[in-house]
């Protein structure tokens, strides 16, 4: 037979409109095929600095979400109870009259009646302007559930953390470790790093209680005990400082290392002008630490003072950091602690990278090379959602920072507007005033006791208790505790919950049910306890059916956004990068952005920013606003494309700047001097080049801090000094867990919870090819992760008898599931874990109620709650880490016994009704037909 | 019942890297995403919001946990497949009315949708699973190798590759003509030690897997490599630290 002729070069499309994905937080760069004006293909785009033309499966997946049944189509009230999903359709006139009603009556009352969260947004830098503008200080996104450990503890210890702050040397980078990623986070650049490492034979040390995903490429697995990642990297700080495996250069020059402590208030040593004071080698003397061609001595005698050095050798060269007193309950053997120490060394020290660049440091000393350390650290989630995460965090910057491989070739490099000091932040605003707006911005980082939000009687100023003697340190809120804090009226009621992109009444909250139980909880008049909800989202989430007013938002393929230099950016290492959103396709439903909503608000009731002296608007809508808001005269939204078109950084609005951005592929770049790529905060090229491009008004130099004083500052408190004091049933928590050097201690769930009783940790991660509730609804995604078991060790696996189909009642301290198992050889031999996100209500995101996420899909967060168990005191302790307000998820204790197989997973709930119907049975089409 | 052609000009198909794989399902989905838009008959979801959800996908990725008999950690291998576009393709002579087919000028195998009858023989015969049928068109459906991507003169050229190797983030997939010892995914296959996927079947797959490499060698029990407790190194107290900090600080 002959072959048949085939059409080789078809049409691939009629055109490609460049945008930025939203399928996760990743914000990779994206190729819109359109055809007959609809989207025909999703690829990535190869110019693009985040993920350089390669796309995950979410992010091909796109195409789906646009396409979804679940999308909401129009403004929505409440017409049946809380809860029962039954909606009426109205106009945006009347759902913007309703919103604004209620909320101008709050402005006018007690701004702090309005509780604003939102969830994962990507828009910070303008939903905290409407809600400072509004008044109200309660406000925060979702970082106090997702990772605000891992961000806080690299601002205050160096000036930034992982993901968004910065990124591995990929290119020089020999030893990568890997911490406890969930496997979504900065997703495709890590898998790209990996990529590169893998293809020139550098290594990979995932350390994780799951060998899944990256665990399951990297050459060496450590599978650790969940809570035990800080006593692991304090061993290793052990093993490597008893060797004198530091960089000592490093530490002196560029850390608080040399920095003089007093003995008797553990506060640094300061001259008259605040700055702080070493002994200088080449004199002997006293000096500031910026001196001019000082050279600091990090063991320095000096009468009544150690330094931050010496004060770490003598906690952290103590036995019990040795491996062999960490080993069994980290659960790795003291040889393999030892053998990676020794790995790590040889790497850091052996391989010594030289490069041929000359430099300038803030000492005004010229450098004629740089010298890099190939050892890069990254870590996310896995360590951080726990109640020592902040200390354990702490630790690894201190590890990557005695190392020497901050900010140096082969190591951990900052991404812009980072490296900036803890001093370059706010500090946390919370006064507030009828019809005014907030005395400043929200968030910041307290320097101390006198930057809580506490009110004049010392109470919490926020519902959700941020930046109080519970959480001092609390950068990102509470997210988690609204609901609950806003529903015991502790420390007040509220009138109206509004919040955006965020499930709470299912998978981004703690105690599932007893969430849903207090949003639908009337008082004795039959009023709802929380008296009014407005909720924004795209889809039909289980959340909408808690709200009373519905603000449908678009897709992220029809709707305008910018991934601002002021948010949460998209840098690389050796660039400055920011990007937009812009519709590719127009809606086909009566939606509009939620941004546009805010500011549609805004102008209704005339909030102060957002209109001028005449009251008029100064935007129409959130595209308007992206271009012509200035934070500071020349600064905006966006730093590309100023000016006439030729400014960075810095100029005046400009009105075409959305199309240049279009026709830039989306987004825009501006690279780093290659002498500035490295020693960021302490090389003036950089500092100068920051400056210039806004991220600072003047160069702002300055050390690591291996020591944090602002937490002595706490400690300190508790201990009696200062004006602000603390609660005494806080002090001795204060003075244990606020230690300015990183410590250990077991995670809070380990105090009231019998190990005995509950043996097994058990973990959530997000699974590569689906991102929280958004992927259920993906026709094509649910077909990879449709329903997820509960994945059991060899161990416990043969203990309990289990085969393959069998079923488990799993139990904490707070409640019971009953779901599918699975075996899983690789980990630890402590732990059990699931996909997270899968499970799904029914009724909610247009599927069908036998849909197999609502059949054999679970939320571990049935058996967590968030409040820890009743001490008799009257009080309520929330599931955080006391430093932060993190969540602790991952402190979760189980037990598990097998049960006979099931038809459902219990808890199963009652189907909600559904304001969009279900989806299709069938699909089969082609746009281009 | 079909024949294959006696050789074919050039060996097209796919190295991937088990190392490498992290299991990400990128591939599956950018597949899938292109082979719905583009040749032959879209690949459909049949009770795609439903309880059984069940689509037709020309890739996927299974993933397999080792636990090794030494106790050392169990290890997992990601596995993606997809047609290995066989030099012997048994759903080729198994074919009858000539529909499956390999093409002469570059050894891809394919399915002219026109001439299938949908009676499954194929997807029998193939040993590696790796043909699905479409319940929606009734014909069968398997990788084309993007044979509408790979000389598409509407792309750049770089983009002239299976929509698979180009999204892939981790680099783990990789294209080429295997039949040219000089080709980059050759010389891969020799540096890697890359291996046929079940030979005893006789097929003689044109795609190659590169295998993992050794795991997990940092337990200890070898020679030190960087002895940190050498006696000229550091100390075990304190005190000892800060002699030997003394003597560090006067060498910088």
């Amino acid at each position: 037979m002959t072959q048949p002729q085939l059409d080789t070069s078809p049409k691939v499309s009629d055109e490609v409109r460049k945008t930025t994905c939203y399928m996760c937080a990743c914000r990779c760069g994206i190729n819109v095929h359109m055809k007959d004006g609809r989207v025909a293909y999703i690829e990535g785009n190869r110019d693009h600095p985040v993920n350089r033309g390669v796309l995950c499966a979410k992010g091909s997946a796109g195409i789906m979400q646009v396409n979804a049944p679940s999308r909401l189509r129009a403004p929505l009230r409440r017409v049946g109870p809380r809860g029962s999903g039954e909606f009426e359709e109205i106009s945006w006139e009347e759902a913007l009259g309703i919103a604004g009603d209620w909320l101008s009556r709050i402005r006018g009352t007690d701004p702090s009646k309005l509780a604003f969260f939102t969830g994962r947004d990507q828009s910070q830098s303008f939903t905290s302007f409407w809600a400072q503008a509004f008044g109200t200080p309660n406000y925060a996104a979702h970082g106090g559930f997702c990772s605000v450990n891992m961000a806080t503890a690299g601002i205050y210890t160096m000036g930034g953390a992982f993901w968004e702050f910065g990124q591995p040397d990929w290119e020089r980078t020999r030893l990568f470790m890997l911490f406890g990623v969930a496997e979504d986070h900065d997703s495709n650049p890590i898998k790209m790093g990996i990529g590169r490492l893998k293809a020139r034979g550098a290594r990979v040390i995932g350390v994780n209680p799951i060998r899944s995903g990256y665990n399951a490429v990297a050459d060496e697995w450590l599978g650790i005990t969940p809570g035990t990642d800080g006593l692991f990297i304090l061993s290793l700080i052990h093993c490597l400082m008893s060797a004198g495996k530091i960089d000592l250069n490093y530490l002196a020059r560029y850390t608080d290392a040399p920095l003089l402590v007093d003995d008797e208030t553990g506060l640094f040593l300061r001259d008259s002008d605040g700055k702080t004071l070493v002994i200088d080698r080449a004199t002997g003397e006293l000096a500031p630490f910026d001196r001019k061609a000082v050279r600091p001595d990090p063991n320095a005698r000096h009468p009544g003072h150690q330094t931050v050095l010496q004060l770490m050798a003598k906690r952290y060269l103590c036995p019990e950091y040795a491996p062999e007193a960490v080993a069994g309950r980290c659960g790795i053997p003291a040889p393999r602690i030892r053998a990676i120490a020794d790995e790590i060394a040889r790497v850091a020290f052996e391989e010594e990278i030289t490069l041929n660049r000359a430099w300038t440091d803030f000492r005004g000393e010229r450098h004629e090379t740089m010298t890099g350390r190939p050892v890069a650290f990254h870590a996310m989630r896995g360590i951080s959602a726990h109640s020592n995460g902040f200390q354990t965090c702490r630790a690894l910057h201190v590890l990557q920072i005695l190392l020497g491989s901050v900010e140096v070739p082969g190591g951990f490099r900052f991404k812009p507007p980072y490296p900036k000091p803890v001093e370059a932040h706010p500090v946390p605003h919370c006064k507030t005033q009828p019809d005014c707006p907030l005395d400043g911005p929200h968030l910041g980082f307290v320097r101390g006791p006198e930057d809580l939000a506490l009110t004049e009687d010392g109470t919490p100023a926020r519902i959700d208790k941020a930046f109080t003697w519970e959480n001092p340190m609390s950068a990102h809120g509470l997210m988690h505790m609204v609901i609950s804090n806003a529903h015991a009226g502790d420390p007040y009621p509220i009138d109206t919950l509004f919040l955006y992109m965020a499930n709470m009444s299912w998978n981004s909250s703690m105690n599932t049910r007893g969430v849903i139980e207090m949003l639908t909880d009337t008082d004795e008049n039959g009023d709802y306890v929380i008296p009014r909800i407005i909720y924004s989202d795209a889809y039909s989430s289980e959340m909408v059916a808690y709200a009373d007013l519905i603000l449908p938002d678009t897709t992220y393929l029809e709707r305008h956004d910018c991934i601002s230099l002021l948010d949460r950016p998209i840098c690389e290492a050796e660039a400055a990068a920011d990007a937009i959103r812009w519709p590719v396709v127009e809606p086909d439903r009566d939606v509009r952005g939620f941004q546009t909503v805010l500011i549609q608000l805004a102008n209704l009731m005339e909030l102060p920013g957002f209109v001028d002296e005449g009251k008029a608007p100064k935007w129409r809508d959130y595209a308007d606003y992206i271009v012509n808001h200035e934070r500071k005269p020349g600064i905006g939204p966006l730093a590309g494309f100023r000016g006439n078109g030729d400014q960075t950084g810095r100029g005046a609005p400009n009105p075409d700047q959305l199309q240049r951005y279009i026709e830039n592929g989306g987004f825009f770049v501006n690279h780093i001097p290659g002498e500035a790529g490295f020693y960021k905060p302490w090389n003036m090229v950089y500092q100068d080049w920051a400056v210039g491009m806004g991220f600072y008004d003047k160069p702002q130099p300055y050390l690591f801090n291996l020591y944090l004083e602002t937490m002595r500052k706490f400690q300190r408190a508790a201990e009696g000094h200062g004006e602000r004091q603390p609660p005494d049933h806080l002090r001795g928590q204060l003075r244990r867990i606020m230690d300015p050097l990183p410590i250990w201690y077991p995670p809070f769930e380990d105090d009231h919870t019998d190990p005995a009783d509950y043996p097994l940790h058990a973990l959530t991660q997000r699974p590569m090819a689906m991102y929280h509730s958004w992927g259920s609804q993906n026709a094509w995604l649910r077909q990879i992760h449709g329903h997820n078991p509960l994945y059991v060790p060899r161990d416990v696996w043969d203990r309990h008898g289990f085969q393959d189909g069998d079923w488990a009642r799993v139990s904490s301290v707070h409640g019971s599931i009953t779901v599918p198992v699975a075996l899983h050889g690789g980990l630890n031999a402590k732990t059990v874990w699931t996909w997270n996100a899968i499970g799904k209500r029914k009724g909610a995101w247009a599927l069908d109620p036998d849909a197999p996420e609502a059949t054999r899909g679970f939320l571990l967060n049935h058996l967590i709650h968030e409040l820890l168990p009743p001490r008799g005191d009257g009080l309520r302790w929330t599931n955080s880490d006391p430093i932060t307000g993190q969540a602790a998820w991952f402190d979760l204790r189980v037990s598990i016994e097998k049960v006979a197989p099931q038809a459902e997973t219990d808890p199963a709930f009652a189907a909600i009704g559904s304001p969009v119907g279900r989806g299709p049975k069938n699909l089969q089409w082609k746009v281009s037909e | 019942m079909t024949s294959l052609p006696q050789s074919t000009e050039r060996k097209m198909g796919l190295v991937i890297d088990l190392d490498t794989c992290v299991g990400c399902h990128a591939c599956v989905i950018s597949c899938k995403g292109w082979n719905t838009e583009n040749y032959g008959a879209p690949l459909s979801d049949t009770d795609a919001y439903g309880a059984e959800p069940s689509g037709s996908f020309l890739n996927r990725v299974h993933s397999f946990e080792i636990e090794p008999e030494d106790n050392s950690p169990a290890q997992i291998v990601h596995f993606p497949k997809s047609c290995l576009h066989c030099e012997d393709a048994p759903c080729v002579t198994v074919c009858p009315t000539g529909a499956s087919y390999k093409r002469a000028e570059d050894g891809i195998v394919l399915v002219n949708e026109d001439a299938c009858i949908g009676c499954g023989l194929c997807a029998w015969a193939c040993p590696y699973g790796a043909r699905e049928m479409d319940s929606a068109a009734g014909v069968m459906k398997k990788c084309t190798l993007c044979v509408d991507r790979i000389y598409n003169e509407n792309l750049p050229e770089e983009d002239r590759v299976p929509a698979c190797v180009r999204t892939c983030p981790a680099g783990a997939r990789h294209f080429g003509d295997l039949g040219d010892r000089e080709s980059a995914v050759s010389q891969l296959v020799t540096e890697r030690g890359g291996f046929d996927l079940m030979p005893e079947m006789g097929t003689r797959p044109v795609n190659k897997y590169l295998p993992p490499r050794p795991k997990d060698r940092l337990n200890g029990a070898g020679p030190r490599s960087a002895p940190l407790a050498s006696p000229s190194a550091g100390a075990t107290d304190a005190q000892g630290f800060f002699a030997w900090l003394d003597r560090a600080l006067e060498k910088i």
